[in-house]
């Protein structure tokens, strides 16, 4: 069996100290040995950015490819190869900005691939521009004044282009980082996770709010399939709805009981509530980590190759020389 | 003259025109392919507006299809010797390439005033107007109600009784050639097969166009096309360039053991590779319409990675857009083979016309020092053999081969002698092998020949971490080292000059000994041996170098030009390949350009090469 080791490279990791992405390359590590694919089965794609060049420091095949490409070049090694295991990995700008059309594309055609796009609302290499997702206002180097553009919301993105299934993590929250982890691995789809990372040098503090484990225990609120939306230090809080929509309750207060709290289905084709726990924001509500949405679909890669098979099996021309032989043809 | 008088020909150019409902490029396919049964060779070629569906009986909405027949065919023919025109409006675009006394038959029932000025024509008589009357034989034909008449008792609509008309005017074209109809009834059966209502009524039509020639006597002899002797015995179909391309691709991944992946975005004209590559599941193709042409390109080269050989089809806008992943194929030392079918440019451009203006591009096209292979197709069947080569060469060095053909080759067909996989050379990729095992990294290469090791996922013991920055030399981690990069960039260079030992050397055709050699590359290459042809015939010797393979060039590129006195370059551009050649093989070199969207004109390329 593996350790988190075997997955490691030998490379020198090149991240600002104190950078959110070592934690999601730690939680990765030890997420693959958890589910034990031999390294060199796995590919990890990554297009340009910070976070990018993460397949440097794994022990896997890997290949670290051009500004926003990774989600199509992960594609095409997939659909090649639907036996190997491929991750990609990604940023705000890569994944939302250059390379937002093979993003929603790839959403759409459900390829097996897990996707973890690292989102700390930054563009760090090239030093400090807004990204995508950074807030309205947001000062940056590019935008001395605050941004006037309104920022992606990934969950969103996701959903609207029919994406099968989507997950939030926290850098520094490794046990949740690792159930996230796993489940994209097990969802046979486009698994998109997204990591919420501290840049430290240019949007240190973005995740403040939830940065440390006892505000996370009340602020956020850690989705599980079949489980009960419970949240909060004495895990008495709960979501319930309240007309169209979701509504913090206090179990024990007002009559709530434990039963009345939601229980998660994250296998509903119907976005409409998975929507609705991904965008909820503080202060009135928590943030949903964890598996939002896992629907059961079938993936790209799969019905390509079934395609195939099933086109073979009943057509006459097993060999190039039969294809040519079923050509109009005469003697001259 | 009398119809019964047979008239023997060399060679024959005939071109239907009509509107682009009228079914024009099924009726010069099925001519084609009759005419290639009888033992003729043919070259054709299709001329699309380039709009989904003009209005009818418009200008902008004709459509062409022409076909030269007979031996010796090297083009599709400068001129016509007959003109079918559907309506009046086809008659006025291409009147221009009817011959001197050539045969126009036209169908009466669309030169009506309400057509006609449909078509713009200030006048009621079209042919004062545009000045033919005196110079060419008018067939006047009632096709539109003499097929009514055909299919009066068929029930059909009216809409679908017109959609037959093309029929009629095959029938009489059939009769005019001495095609027998039997052949042409078997083609309109795989046609309609599946709709027996209409290949009854197309069949009928045929019979009776044929008929309405035979018995009504039509007031010109009938032509009989000699059969071809320059043909190497054997198997024959007509294919087309595209086709060609696609199963050249086929037949390349076989022979090397790789699946064939190909990620490609609708495109005229390249459209028809990925059309044929989508058909053939049969062969395991496995293909993906990408949502744009970088995700097409960035697929095959994910494809490549992981042990595919990666294709991606397109034309010159869409060459653009692939210009950074090329560049990333070219230093991750990934197999690629792009193929860009080039159409008239810059930006949208013309579509559906024909230009080589994309040699520079894909010899130059890219950021940094980023050499890749570029080779072209010369003929509608050669393409097969090009695309062959094309997946050879990227496979056995580890580059991308960009392979241009163009609107002309891809939509045109030739006769194409079937080949047998056997009998096609090996293709042995560079896969790593144990030798290579112990410290094998993204830029573990063979030292002599600087090719890099193919390992994909799923090879124990050769996982590796490959990229689009600068790598190591040795250690294959990222790099900026000054000394490292100016090796990396030599080696890369290297790797591909060295693709020049595998090519074969470029050939001289016609006169040798001349004094002018005419130098030509892709497309060009049967209006160019044509002209050279044309003028030693005349008593004008003349030599003739045309490259399939461009970068590299031949070794005995320079051996070659510089034994002439001059040397003229015609390309479809204004001068790229002549360019290419002054910065790599310094010579004086003259020029003869066309850059209109259409193929060369034979006799225009002698009349120049007679000013020499």
């Amino acid at each position: 069996m593996f350790t988190a080791k075997d997955y490691k490279s030998d490379q020198y990791v090149r991240w600002c100290p104190g950078c959110g992405d070592h934690a999601v390359l730690n939680s990765l590590h030890k997420a693959m040995a958890e589910l034990g694919i031999p390294p060199h089965q796995i590919a990890v794609i990554s297009g340009i950015g910070c976070s990018s060049r993460l397949p440097h420091y794994m022990n896997t095949y890997g290949f670290n490819t051009i500004h926003g490409r990774g989600a199509a070049i992960a594609s095409g090694v997939k659909i090649a190869h639907p036996e190997l295991t491929v991750w990609q990995a990604s940023g705000d700008g890569d994944c939302f900005a250059i390379g937002g059309n093979h993003f929603i594309h790839a959403c759409r055609r459900n390829v097996n691939v897990n996707v973890l796009v690292f989102n700390n609302r930054i563009y760090g290499l090239t030093k400090g521009q807004y990204s995508p997702t950074s807030p309205k206002g947001f000062v940056s180097k590019s935008s001395p004044f605050g941004t006037v553009e309104r920022p992606f919301r990934p969950a969103e993105l996701v959903l609207g282009a029919r994406g099968t299934f989507f997950a939030r993590t926290l850098d520094v929250d490794q046990p949740t980082s690792l159930m996230v982890m796993k489940a994209a691995a097990m969802h046979k789809g486009y698994s998109v996770c997204e990591c919420l990372t501290n840049c430290v040098i240019l949007n240190n503090g973005a995740n403040s709010w939830i940065a440390t484990k006892e505000d996370r225990l009340e602020r956020t609120v850690v989705l599980e399939h079949g489980k009960p939306m419970i949240f909060g230090k004495e895990r008495n809080k709960g979501l319930v709805l309240d007309g169209w929509n979701l509504k913090v309750v206090t179990i024990g207060e007002n009559g709530v009981k434990e039963s009345d709290i939601l229980v998660h289905d994250a296998t509903t084709e119907d976005p409409t509530l998975h929507l609705k726990l991904a965008l909820m924001d503080g202060p009135d509500m928590p943030i949903a980590m964890g598996v939002i949405r896992a629907v059961p679909t079938e993936c790209y890669d799969e019905a390509v190759h079934n395609q195939i098979e099933e086109i073979q099996a009943k057509s006459k021309n097993k060999t190039f020389d039969d294809l040519i032989g079923s050509l109009e043809q005469w003697d001259m | 003259m009398n119809s019964k008088e047979k008239t023997m020909l060399k060679d024959v150019v005939i071109r239907f025109c009509g509107d682009s409902g009228d079914g024009m490029q099924l009726t010069g396919t099925l001519f084609s392919n009759l005419s290639a049964i009888l033992g003729n060779e043919i070259a054709t070629f299709p001329d699309y507006p380039a709009d989904m569906r003009a209005p009818q009986g418009t200008i902008g909405g004709v459509s062409g299809f022409q076909v030269h027949v007979g031996s010796g065919i090297y083009t599709p023919g400068d001129e016509a010797d007959v003109l079918v025109a559907m309506n009046s409006a086809a008659l006025k675009v291409n009147y221009k390439v009817l011959k001197k006394m050539g045969v126009l038959i036209f169908d009466t029932d669309s030169f009506d005033k309400k057509n006609m000025e449909k078509a713009g024509y200030t006048t009621d008589n079209p042919f004062t107007e545009l000045g033919l009357s005196e110079t060419i034989q008018l067939v006047p034909v009632p096709l539109t109600s003499l097929t009514q008449k055909s299919l009066e008792d068929f029930g059909m609509d009216n809409k679908a009784v017109i959609r037959c008309k093309n029929m009629f005017a095959l029938g009489l074209i059939c009769w005019l050639f001495n095609r027998p109809l039997e052949q042409a009834v078997h083609f309109l059966g795989n046609k309609f097969g599946k709709k027996p209502d209409l290949l009854k009524a197309n069949t009928k039509v045929l019979t009776d166009g044929y008929n309405y020639g035979h018995n009504l006597h039509l007031n010109i002899s009938t032509f009989e096309i000699n059969r071809t002797d320059e043909l190497p015995k054997g198997r024959y179909t007509i294919i087309a360039g595209n086709r060609a391309t696609a199963f050249g691709l086929i037949a390349a991944a076989k022979k090397a053991g790789r699946d064939l992946f190909l990620g490609s975005y609708p495109i005229t004209p390249a459209t028809d590779i990925m059309h044929e590559l989508a058909a053939r599941k049969d062969m395991g193709v496995k293909v993906v319409q990408a949502e744009d042409e970088i995700a097409g390109v960035c697929t095959a080269i994910g494809a490549s990675f992981a042990g595919d050989l990666g294709v991606t089809s397109t034309s010159g806008p869409g060459l653009s857009l692939k210009s950074e992943a090329i560049g990333l194929a070219v230093i991750a030392e990934l197999p690629l083979v792009v193929v860009d079918v080039m159409r008239g440019g810059p930006s949208t451009g013309m579509p559906t016309k024909t230009e080589q203006t994309d040699l520079l591009q894909a010899v130059y096209g890219r950021n940094g020092e980023c050499p890749c292979v570029v080779i072209a197709a010369s003929s509608s069947d050669n393409c097969f053999d090009y695309a062959f080569q094309a997946c050879k060469i990227a496979l056995e060095n580890m580059t991308p081969v960009i392979l241009l053909t163009d609107a002309y080759l891809g939509n045109g067909s030739a006769l194409w002698r079937l080949p047998k996989l056997a009998d096609l050379p090996e293709i042995h990729p560079h896969i790593a092998t144990e030798a290579q095992r112990e410290g094998f990294n993204a830029v573990t290469r063979d030292p002599e020949t600087k090719v890099r090791y193919w390992a994909f996922p799923g090879m124990e013991g050769f996982a590796h971490r490959n990229c689009g920055l600068e790598r190591d030399a040795k250690k294959a981690s990222i790099s900026t080292d000054p000394a490292n990069h100016a090796l990396m960039v030599k080696t890369r260079a290297e790797k591909v000059a060295q693709v020049a030992n595998q090519i074969p050397p470029l050939k001289v055709e016609g006169n040798a000994d001349a004094d002018i050699l005419v130098v030509g590359w892709g497309s060009t290459h049967g209006h160019l041996l044509s002209a050279v042809n044309r003028m030693n015939e005349e008593g004008r010797p003349c030599a003739l170098a045309h490259f399939n393979y461009i970068n590299p060039l031949p070794k005995n590129t320079a051996e070659i030009i510089r034994k002439y006195k001059k040397v003229v370059v015609c390309e479809l551009n204004s001068g790229q390949f002549a360019t290419y050649l002054r910065s790599h093989v310094p010579a004086e070199y003259l020029q003869y350009n066309k850059v209109e969207g259409q193929p060369f004109n034979v006799g225009q390329i002698v009349d120049y090469l007679k000013t020499l």
